[in-house]
């Protein structure tokens, strides 16, 4: 059989990579180094014509249809890894078939959770993933996706303004329909709390979960989390016919939370004293499509809430709330944002992306002004941070290996 | 424990006017090992689902013992659907990675301890209660993860495909494992798989579908022995039995040269033509004229025995079964002694002790 090698844009440099060998036999000049989550596949990162790759070995049929449902979620917007090949048909010089393999693009910036507990961490950071992840949860419920397999392996982390945003990285066991039921979605949710209690106990039993609260007690929170969300997004709401800002005001709590409406139904009663408004909701987003529009910045849902935040404390010191507002956006780019972002030591740029440096600042001034009771500007918030905070960051675009685990359950033997 | 019924139970998905799963009805014993078993599509998994509660019944109900399932959520059910991708944890003892998610359901830790020692027992796995993960053998892994599921002590363990990502060698192992840990444990199971060996080996009881009809539902043996119609006939048995078209005769069908008696109350059941169905191992081989003659393609060789795979001489006559562009063969056991050549002709009829004997229209069994 030959090499079959699946993807939308071939590399050929992926020729070069050595197919006929078993994945955990890779010669360490092509790996690198960077942490994962537990997992029961073998999966390496490999540099490949400057970029980094994800090879995870898995037989080529659940291969293709994870990569297939790896870009069926990306179709429809939901924030996953890039699927790149399949690679199918390998065999070792002797001639024996070997399983085949799936590639992703690596996440940059991305942290698996693993990673982000052997940093020194706020307290809190569980809770902080756990929100995150239930966010991506609820997005991708909202879509129909049956994910099967809800952990925090399976999600990788990136920095959003203090706060995380999370990616599904393993699609293995999902599945689209055109809608969940209950039970699925409670199906989901079960699986999710058991997986992550497991994983924070284990951290725990490893001395590493810094902080001391009973991991079954923090699991808890992706159910509450969860559930609130829901709620929120697709509950349907019975206001007074009186009070009709309220209808405006669920959709700003939406969009507050980041998702766009994209209609509102609404009903009265027969004697029209009371309207039931039922959201749909398109899809999260929102801040960081508005961003995108005003500014041509691409970043995440929280740093562009803090972006616009700025943008509308610079529109009223400027007394410009009459200005077109993408004149504005516009203005504040080149004076405020690109100065700040631009000229920076060579060494940030590995620890941090521009968006979060930016929000850093902000939350440095703060604490500065806070200290020395006056205003600082921007300008001199940065020298402080860069002398005094970036030297003590760690290097984040591509995080290097700390207790990655590997636990073939299925895929070896006695 | 409990029993399980499937009352006319009923899936159609939306958009779908075909129903996956329509009007199934399964009565499984306490403690019985149910394999569902067919060919992709064929309403398997879904079947498994509306059990778990994770697929709405649009018609007819559900049962675990003599409680009324249809409509609980699948938290209510008292189900446990194992292998799903069950990580281990690393830096936990087998123990905790065998008991921890009884922790999260509330269950004392005294109580937890005693479930997970009598798990370990079950499972071969006592010594190793206190190692890590990582210190265990692939084998004692999949047990450990096998341990989660049975520490819950569920009324019904389900199974979805656990052994599709196995290699060959591997399932064949964890087949025999999977079966005998079950008889151990006495808890009903209901077992999904496309693999008709695996369904064979493992199952008490097998049932088939096909379209989301239930075909028959029967112990291995009686499968083999006597299948309801054509295509459980078909389906069942490795390789395949073969099945041809017949024309009826006053006493018998009439089998290329060679006539078969068959008893006329069957026969009078049937029209003009029957299918007649006859497993490789009950085919008589003959070098000179008595039978239906085939030229043969391919001897597969295995010692004692041998496979001889050929076509029927004259043209119009095909094997039920066979699909447009691929011919299914004829295959005969031959005495590993004497064994015909590739390209030679022989005529071959059923053993009429163990003819099958099927209607040409319904495909329904008549002896
Ligand atoms: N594209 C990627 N970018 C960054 N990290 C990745 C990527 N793909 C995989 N990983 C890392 O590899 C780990 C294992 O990948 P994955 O979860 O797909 O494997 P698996 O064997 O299918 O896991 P499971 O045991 O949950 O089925 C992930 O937890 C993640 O940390
Ligand atoms: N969510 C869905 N929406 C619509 N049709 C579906 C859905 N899921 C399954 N089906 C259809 O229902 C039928 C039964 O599917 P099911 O997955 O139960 O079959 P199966 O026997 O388990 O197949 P396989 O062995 O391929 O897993 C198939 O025709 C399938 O296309
Ligand atoms: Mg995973
Ligand atoms: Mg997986």
């Amino acid at each position: 059989m030959a090499l079959e090698i699946t993807a939308a844009r071939p590399d050929p440099a992926l020729l070069d990579l050595p197919w006929s060998t078993p994945l955990e036999e890779w010669p360490e000049d092509l790996l690198a180094a960077f942490p994962r989550g537990i997992s029961r596949h073998i999966v390496r990162f490999v540099k490949i014509s400057g970029r980094v790759v994800a090879i995870k070995e898995i037989k080529t049929d659940i291969a293709r249809r994870e990569y297939e449902m790896l870009r069926n979620l990306r179709r429809l917007g939901l924030p996953a890894v890039e699927p790149w090949a399949v690679v199918a048909g390998r065999v070792t010089p002797a001639g024996d078939p070997i399983d085949g393999c799936l590639i992703t693009r690596h996440l940059q910036f991305s942290l698996p959770y693993r990673a982000l507990y052997s940093q020194s961490l706020r307290r809190g950071t569980a809770s902080r993933l756990i929100d995150a992840l239930a966010v991506l949860l609820v997005r991708l419920h909202l879509a129909g996706f049956w994910w099967g397999d809800v952990s925090l392996s399976n999600t990788l982390f990136r920095r959003d303004a203090g706060a995380f945003a999370a990616y599904l990285v393993d699609a293995e066991t999902g599945e689209l329909r055109e809608q969940l039921s209950d039970g699925q979605r409670e199906h989901d949710l079960d699986i999710a709390r058991v997986n992550i209690a497991g994983e924070l106990m284990d951290l725990e039993a490893g001395g590493l979960l810094q902080e001391d609260r009973d991991p079954v007690e923090v699991s808890e929170r992706i159910m509450t989390r969860y559930r609130e969300l829901w709620q929120e997004l697709t509950g349907t709401e019975i206001v007074d016919t009186g009070e009709r800002w309220r209808v405006d005001e669920r959709v700003r709590r939406l969009n507050d939370l980041g998702f766009d409406v994209g209609e509102l139904e609404m009903t009265t009663d027969i004697g029209g004293t009371s309207i039931q408004i039922h959201p749909k909701v398109v899809d999260a987003g929102h801040n960081s499509r508005r961003l995108l529009r005003l500014t041509g910045l691409d970043v995440r849902e929280n740093q562009a809430r803090r972006l616009l935040n700025d943008l509308d404390a610079y529109r009223s010191y400027f007394g410009r709330q009459a200005d077109d507002e993408e004149s504005v956006a516009f203005d504040w780019l080149r004076e405020i944002y690109e100065p700040l972002t631009r000229t920076v030591p060579p060494e940030l740029p590995r620890k941090i992306e521009p968006a979060e440096f930016f929000h850093e600042l902000l939350e440095h001034r703060w604490y500065l002004s806070e200290r020395h009771q006056r205003d600082f500007s921007l300008e001199e918030v940065k020298a402080d941070y860069l002398t005094h905070v970036l030297p003590t960051k760690p290097d984040e675009k591509d995080v290097l290996g700390v207790d990655t685990v590997e636990m073939p359950v299925i895929a070896s033997e006695d | 424990m409990a029993t399980v019924k499937f009352e006319g139970a009923t899936r159609i998905y939306p958009g779908n006017d075909h129903p996956s799963v329509d009007k199934l009805d399964i009565d499984i014993a306490d403690g019985e090992f149910l394999v569902v078993v067919g060919p992709s599509g064929c309403g398997k998994s879904t079947a498994l689902r509306m059990l778990a509660g994770l697929e709405e019944v649009n018609e007819g109900r559900i049962w675990i013992g003599d409680r009324d399932v249809t409509n609980l959520s699948p938290k209510d059910r008292d189900v446990a659907m194992v292998f799903q991708n069950y990580a281990l944890y690393p830096h936990m003892s087998v123990a905790d990675n065998m008991g921890f998610a009884l922790k999260i359901a509330g269950v004392e830790k005294s109580e937890i301890r005693k479930r997970v020692e009598e798990a370990a027992k079950i499972l071969d796995l006592e010594p190793y209660l206190e190692r890590k993960p990582k210190a265990l053998s692939g084998g004692q892994r999949q047990r450990v993860a096998m341990g989660r599921a049975i520490v819950r002590s569920p009324q019904v363990f389900l199974m979805d495909e656990p052994l599709s990502n196995l290699d060959a060698k591997l399932r064949v192992q964890t087949r025999t494992q999977i079966a005998s840990l079950q008889r151990r444990l006495g808890v009903t199971t209901v077992y999904v798989t496309h693999d008709q060996v695996e369904a064979m080996t493992m199952g008490d009881r097998i049932a088939l579908l096909k379209d989301g009809l239930l075909q028959q539902v029967a112990s291995p043996r009686e499968m083999y022995d006597r299948p309801a119609n054509v295509f459980v006939a078909g389906f069942i048995g490795s390789p395949a039995m073969n099945l041809i078209t017949v024309p009826v005769t006053e006493d018998g069908v009439k089998f290329g040269s060679h006539k078969v008696e068959v008893e006329r109350g069957v026969l009078s059941r049937a029209g003009s033509h029957v299918i007649v169905g006859v497993r490789p191992e009950d085919v008589q081989v003959r070098t000179e004229d008595d039978g239906l003659e085939i030229e043969v393609d391919v001897v597969e060789e295995l010692g004692a025995d041998a496979y001889v795979y050929g076509r029927p001489v004259a043209k119009e006559i095909t094997l039920e079964g066979s699909e447009e562009g691929g011919e299914r063969p004829f295959i005969a056991r031959v005495d590993g002694r004497n064994v015909p050549e590739k390209g030679q002709h022989i005529y071959v009829f059923p053993n009429a002790e163990h003819l099958h004997v099927f209607h040409q229209e319904t495909g329904e069994r008549l002896a």
